[in-house]
């Protein structure tokens, strides 16, 4: 019910599909209100009907799904939604309706259902758990649902810096940011509600004798002013992190009609040099029976509506209260023409504060309403009195919001005056806490320790304050209290109302020996829903007290971690949809690869062509071998841009070399390629590849695709990490570099028409490598194979690319052969027994690839020590061997065992396993690479090769890894 | 004679405006990273001053002449853009002009789309012109230089220069759409 | 996590690939026999306090960097270049 003179309601949305208006700005639990809705939603375990409880981020009951299909936005909090134009809000955890809801059924039989139920309840048979008991009590229990759609909303994350970021933009943040700002600091005011000042903006204060609103206004107007201070609204500080690192989610479109460009959320990871935690204090409620009906609201919930919103939330609104805050929301309601039905005050020694019926040292020990409040049943020492009202503003007193604090293992501290926990100093380096979150309840109180602690922070940060801060005169009510947690009676008294545990279920653990906080809350679950248990930690905590018989500081406190408000997952990953995920990278060939039809693999972060398919095609295999007999045949032609280029220059880049190769790179002459191979320090094969010599102190060295960032990273950690010493500097070259396999008998051929040098045999043998003119363009040419073939790979700047590319594979096509891509190249090395990272997983030697001779005894080099340990080499290390199948009609994969023809195919009798697999056209049949037990001397056994995963049980024999041209001849032809 | 045609890294991609800023790509016709011997920083230092009237940068920053930018790109490193450097005896010298897509990023809320993507504060003051930085944009590493009060430099791998265009156009987006 | 590269300034841990114990810094010679060779391949304390490792500045400047820092507090300490480290 709206109060009279507040702005018209002009905005449509709607509820459960029945349409209302709302006013401009105000949150859907107002509108709600305003248009006499009170049951809202259904809890999360008994489906009890429950409505809004707070005014704030803490709402644990009123909980929202905005919108319907793919993108739905479940588990939105009534209190901190903004309604706009044409919003469509529905209530969640409710079947067929919110009124009607099936599964209300849990809360008749409660009793059953109480803490740790599932834990005794569905303990047998075990299998049941997986497949029965879980899935019916996640479809009972539980919150709002996503669409399961692919969700395309815009997200976005962001970085932000600054001296001074203040937490909460009530009056204490609100006077720490004027004072940081005015010295001088960049300060980020980061506050969760869409309007500065706090608590303020629903209380009737007044700040140097004028309504605190005006205050509130100039000093967002000052703030405004200041080019060094950024002031962020919407915008909840989530988490405090190492180094001054604190998370915040800013909530960019939730408040507007959706938009497809504009982000709903944005991430903040924001890197302050101070903090100063101006978060307020959360109002608490009191455990007393049936607590939880819709209707029953905090006191300062009631205040928010009615000051701040011009909602009245009910027609006849008791109180209940233990501190003076019942008197000033009953005050309140007066004054806005609200009929107060009574106010109940645990405190016997209470005076009324205004013309309302004051039933002091009393508690409301029942209620009545099933879908809304009706009346309550208040008990003095006395008498009963039954009281009718269909609103109960409760408040059980103000827990400071210290939540920060606790993010790197800060505990808080019980003080007994304000019967609340407040922060301990120094929890988080570099962030102090100001106004009520530090315990300081009254305005003036909060004024006065945010100026002090912002003025503190500027001077340490080395800016002049200039004058001492003038903290305006404001209200100095003290905070008086007295403890009251629990009231008796008939009914279920809820603690964490959002988890639906209630006291019978904190003392049952309590009971069951679950004593120890952090059991309790395990074991009840309470502060373990998305809301962390804002509104009933501290409650929980006290009646834990009370049924073990300790103080509150015996029985501990269990702390908060980040996040402070759920932050959805999509924030936090923001960008990472999609392409967006990983870079993407390209070679220069990939549009004319594309325009070929190439499907493309991914490499690590590169695409390249798997095969390029040619009209009457059906299958890969039908087009690699084709790519295949190219090679063997005529000549092909493919992109090798992605294998790792680094160039290594200075005068001791040939004792560098000789360093991080297992092999001698000194003795190399000029114009030379040499293999290498390049080992782990502890003593397995990092990488290979092949390293020219461009001058005395340059060379360039190639890596593999997968493994090019490590070997850099490596090389930079030799020279400045192991060999400082060494004068030599590395640089990665990929990119500068489009490069291109040519291979086959005719590459010379083809080559000669795009280079004026030299390249035959005798001026270019095998290995030879320099720079040469490409159709007048300084390029670079290697003569080195992958192929086992008559084969170059020349080397243009990457602009060329795409241009060397497309003319040297239509060159290609004119001599009978044609481009060549991945599934390709896999079969001619496979073919040769060339190794990839297939072979080199990690766990391979040197020893076991047949390299031995290659890691020189002549010099120290990384990972010779340790590859000469005994158990690195020897018979019971398995050996790189190749595999051919013997029947012809199977197909052999990439993971099988090798046994023994006799051997059960179990793990223990594995002799070997297989590490790549081809049909080879050369050959005409099936072979592959393996790594057998002392497999070089098992050469011609015949052996079992199984692969259960795909149901491949066959016979293959064993072979020498080279399966072609084991001499070498074709490639020095 | 058939000639090899050239091609940009960003060819295709760029320019695009979107709200107030503009991204385009700014090609050099040479870049050459350059990395002092052991002992030679000075003398190589003087070599590029003889030439360019520049010499080498102090780390996080770019020196400007009026024939070339010469920008510190890590530990004891630098890329000489624009032109190319006489021969260097002590230095490790690398042609680099075609490694590296570089792109401009300028006008009003340049500062902001790059708080999207980048983890360094490249606010002014403290990311001045001829401030550079080598920092990540996304997941790639990159080489970051303000030009003027609006404007950036980036330098990317040239692989990955199509996806550094559709991250800076989506934060561009982003921030345009807030208005 | 913040990590002052001592050529950059302050950055974000994720401009930085993570290593392990700065053990690594001190390679033992070929002969200086198997139980040191293990000791620095294999053997690492897992302290709860002060502690010395090595990063690489990988997506900065490049720089292998000594970070000391206490893995209760996670307070950083001192960050040094690897190639000034004494050793």
């Amino acid at each position: 019910m709206r109060l009279p003179n507040t702005p018209e309601a002009t905005v449509n949305f709607t509820f459960d599909g029945v349409p209302m208006q709302a006013v401009p700005g105000e949150t859907l639990a107002s509108a709600l209100l305003a248009n006499g809705v009170k049951h809202v939603a259904r809890s999360f375990k008994y489906h009890r009907p429950r409505g809004i409880m707070t005014a704030g981020s803490e709402e644990p009951n009123a909980l929202v799904t905005i919108g319907r299909g793919a993108n739905i936005d479940p588990n939105v909090r009534a209190t901190v939604q903004e309604v706009y134009e044409g919003l469509d809000a529905y209530s969640q955890n409710a079947w067929p309706s919110l009124r009607f809801d099936m599964m209300a059924v849990n809360d008749l039989i409660s009793p059953f259902l109480g803490a740790g139920f599932y834990y005794k309840t569905f303990m047998w048979p075990k299998a049941f758990w997986e497949k029965l008991y879980e899935p019916v009590i996640r479809r009972a229990a539980g919150l709002g649902g996503l669409s399961a759609k692919h969700n395309e909303t815009l997200y976005e994350k962001a970085f932000g810096f600054c001296d001074v970021l203040v937490i909460g933009g009530g009056p204490a943040g609100l006077m720490a940011a004027l004072t940081a700002g005015q010295a001088g600091a960049d300060v980020i005011l980061a506050h969760e509600d869409s309007a500065l000042g706090g608590q303020l903006l629903s209380e009737r204060e007044m700040i140097e004798g004028a309504p605190a609103r005006d205050w509130i206004a100039a000093t967002v107007a000052a703030l405004e002013a200041m080019p060094n201070v950024r002031i962020m609204t919407r915008t909840t500080v989530t988490g405090a992190y190492d180094q001054g690192t604190f998370a915040a989610l800013e909530r960019v479109g939730h408040h507007l009609p959706r938009r497809d460009d504009l982000p709903l959320e944005c991430f903040w990871r924001i890197v302050a040099k101070r903090a100063i935690l101006c978060a307020g204090a959360l109002e608490r409620p009191i455990a007393f029976p049936n607590n939880d009906r819709p209707g029953i609201i905090l006191a300062s919930g009631v205040r928010a509506y009615v000051n701040r919103w011009g909602v009245a939330p009910g027609q006849a609104v008791a109180v209940f209260g233990n501190n003076d805050d019942a008197h000033r929301t009953a005050v309140d309601l007066l004054a806005a023409g609200v009929r107060v039905a009574a106010v109940i005050d645990s405190r016997h020694g209470a005076q009324a504060q205004g013309d309302y019926q004051l039933i002091a040292g009393g508690q409301v020990t029942a209620t009545k309403g099933r879908h809304g409040l009706t009346g309550v049943t208040v008990s003095t020492e006395t008498e009963d009195i039954q009281i009718s009202c269909d609103c109960l503003a409760i408040s059980g007193g103000w827990n400071p919001s210290l939540h920060l604090t606790c993010h790197m293992n800060g505990r808080p501290r019980w003080d007994e005056t304000l019967a609340a926990f407040v922060p301990t100093p120094d929890a988080v380096p570099g962030l102090v806490t100001a106004g009520a979150c530090n315990g300081t309840f009254d305005t003036s109180g909060c004024l006065t320790e945010a100026a002090e602690m912002a003025a503190t922070i500027a001077k340490d940060l080395g800016f002049v304050v200039k004058k001492k801060p003038i903290i305006p005169a404001a209200d100095t009510s003290p905070y008086q209290i007295v403890p009251l947690w629990l009231v008796e009676g008939r009914g279920r008294k809820w603690l964490d109302f959002q988890n639906d545990v209630h006291v019978k279920d904190v003392a049952l653990a309590a009971q069951e020996n679950f004593v120890s906080v952090e059991h309790m809350k395990r074991y009840t679950t309470q502060g373990m829903a998305p809301d962390q248990g804002k509104s009933s930690n501290v409650s929980a905590l006290a009646v834990l007290a009370d049924v073990t018989g300790r103080s509150i500081p015996e029985t501990g406190t269990t702390t908060y971690r980040p996040p402070f408000v759920p932050v959805a997952i999509a924030a936090m990953g923001a960008g990472a949809q999609g392409s967006g995920f990983a870079p993407e990278r390209f070679t220069t060939s990939h549009a004319a690869s594309l325009g070929r039809n190439a499907p493309m693999i991914e490499a690590g972060l590169w695409y390249r062509p798997s095969y390029f398919p040619q009209s009457g095609e059906t299958t890969w295999q039908q087009s690699c071998d084709r790519e295949v007999e190219y090679v063997r045949n005529v000549v092909g032609v493919c992109d090798v841009s992605t294998l790792g280029k680094i160039d290594v220059q200075g005068p001791d880049a040939a004792v560098f070399l000789d360093f991080v190769y297992t092999n001698t790179f000194s003795t190399l002459k000029l114009g030379r390629t040499r293999y290498g191979l390049m080992l782990r320090e502890d003593g397995h094969v990092m990488d290979d590849g092949t390293t020219a010599r461009l001058g005395d102190d340059h060379y360039v060295m190639t890596t593999t695709t997968a493994a090019a960032g490590q070997v850099m990273r490596h090389l930079e950690y030799v020279r400045q990490v192991l060999r400082p010493g060494l004068d030599v500097q590395v640089a990665s070259v990929t990119e500068q570099w489009a490069q291109f396999a040519v291979a086959g008998p005719r590459s010379r051929e083809l080559l000669s028409g795009v280079t004026s040098a030299d390249i035959s045999n005798e001026a270019w043998p095998f290995m030879g490598c320099g720079a040469v003119d490409v159709l007048g363009i300084p390029g670079r040419l290697f003569r080195i194979s992958f192929s086992g073939e008559l084969a170059y790979e020349i080397a243009v700047p990457a602009r060329y690319g795409d241009s060397l590319f497309r003319l040297l594979t239509a060159q290609a096509e004119a001599m009978g052969g044609g481009a060549y891509g991945m599934e390709a190249l896999n079969v001619l090395r496979i073919e040769k027994g060339f190794i990839t990272h297939a072979e080199i997983d990690g766990r391979v030697t040197a020893f076991d690839l047949g390299m031995d001779a290659m890691v020189s005894r002549k010099k120290d080099c990384i990972g010779q020590t340790m590859a000469g340990r005994p158990g690195l080499h020897g018979p019971e290390r398995r050996q790189m061997v190749g595999v051919c199948a013997i029947t012809g009609d199977v197909k052999l994969s990439a993971g099988a065992h090798l046994f023994e023809q006799a051997a059960e195919s179990v793990r223990v009798n594995s002799q070997g396993h297989v590490t790549s697999v081809c049909y080879s056209p050369t050959l005409d049949g099936e072979i592959g690479l393996a790594f057998l037990q002392n497999g070089r001397a098992r050469i011609g056994e015949t052996l079992r090769f199984v692969d259960h995963l795909r149901g491949i049980d066959t016979l293959c024999e064993v072979c020498a890894p080279v399966m072609f041209d084991p001499k070498g001849e074709r490639v020095r032809g | 004679m058939v000639k090899l045609i050239e091609k940009t890294p960003c060819a295709g991609l760029l320019p695009r405006s979107i709200g107030l800023m503009t991204l385009a790509e700014d090609a050099y016709p040479a870049m050459t990273s350059i990395a002092p011997y052991q002992g030679q920083s000075r003398q190589v230092s003087a070599a590029l001053k003889s030439t360019f009237g520049v010499g080498f940068p102090s780390p996080n920053r770019s020196l400007l002449s009026d024939r070339v930018r010469i920008t510190w790109i890590g530990q004891g490193a630098a890329m000489i853009c624009g032109e190319a450097p006489p021969t260097l005896t002590g230095a490790a010298v690398t042609d680099q002009s075609d490694a590296w897509a570089v792109v401009r990023l300028t006008g009003k809320g340049a500062e902001d789309v790059l708080a999207r993507l980048v983890p360094v504060d490249l606010r002014r003051p403290q990311f001045r012109s001829n401030h550079t930085a080598r920092t990540l944009l996304g997941h790639m590493h990159v080489s970051i230089t303000r030009i003027d009060a609006k404007t950036f430099e980036i330098m990317a791998m040239r692989s990955m220069a199509q996806t550094l265009v559709h991250e800076l156009s989506q934060a561009m987006e982003n921030v345009a759409a807030r208005g | 996590m913040r990590i002052t590269c001592p050529l950059c300034g302050e950055r974000d841990r994720r401009e930085f690939y993570y290593v392990g114990d700065a053990v690594a810094l001190r390679r033992p010679s070929p002969d200086a026999g198997e139980a040191a060779w293990d000791d620095y391949i294999h053997n690492r304390d897992n302290p709860a306090g002060d502690t010395q490792d090595l990063w690489q500045h990988e997506a900065g400047c490049g720089a292998w960097v000594v970070v000391d820092r206490n893995t209760v507090t996670h307070a950083v300490n001192n960050v040094t270049l690897a190639a000034k480290v004494t050793r």
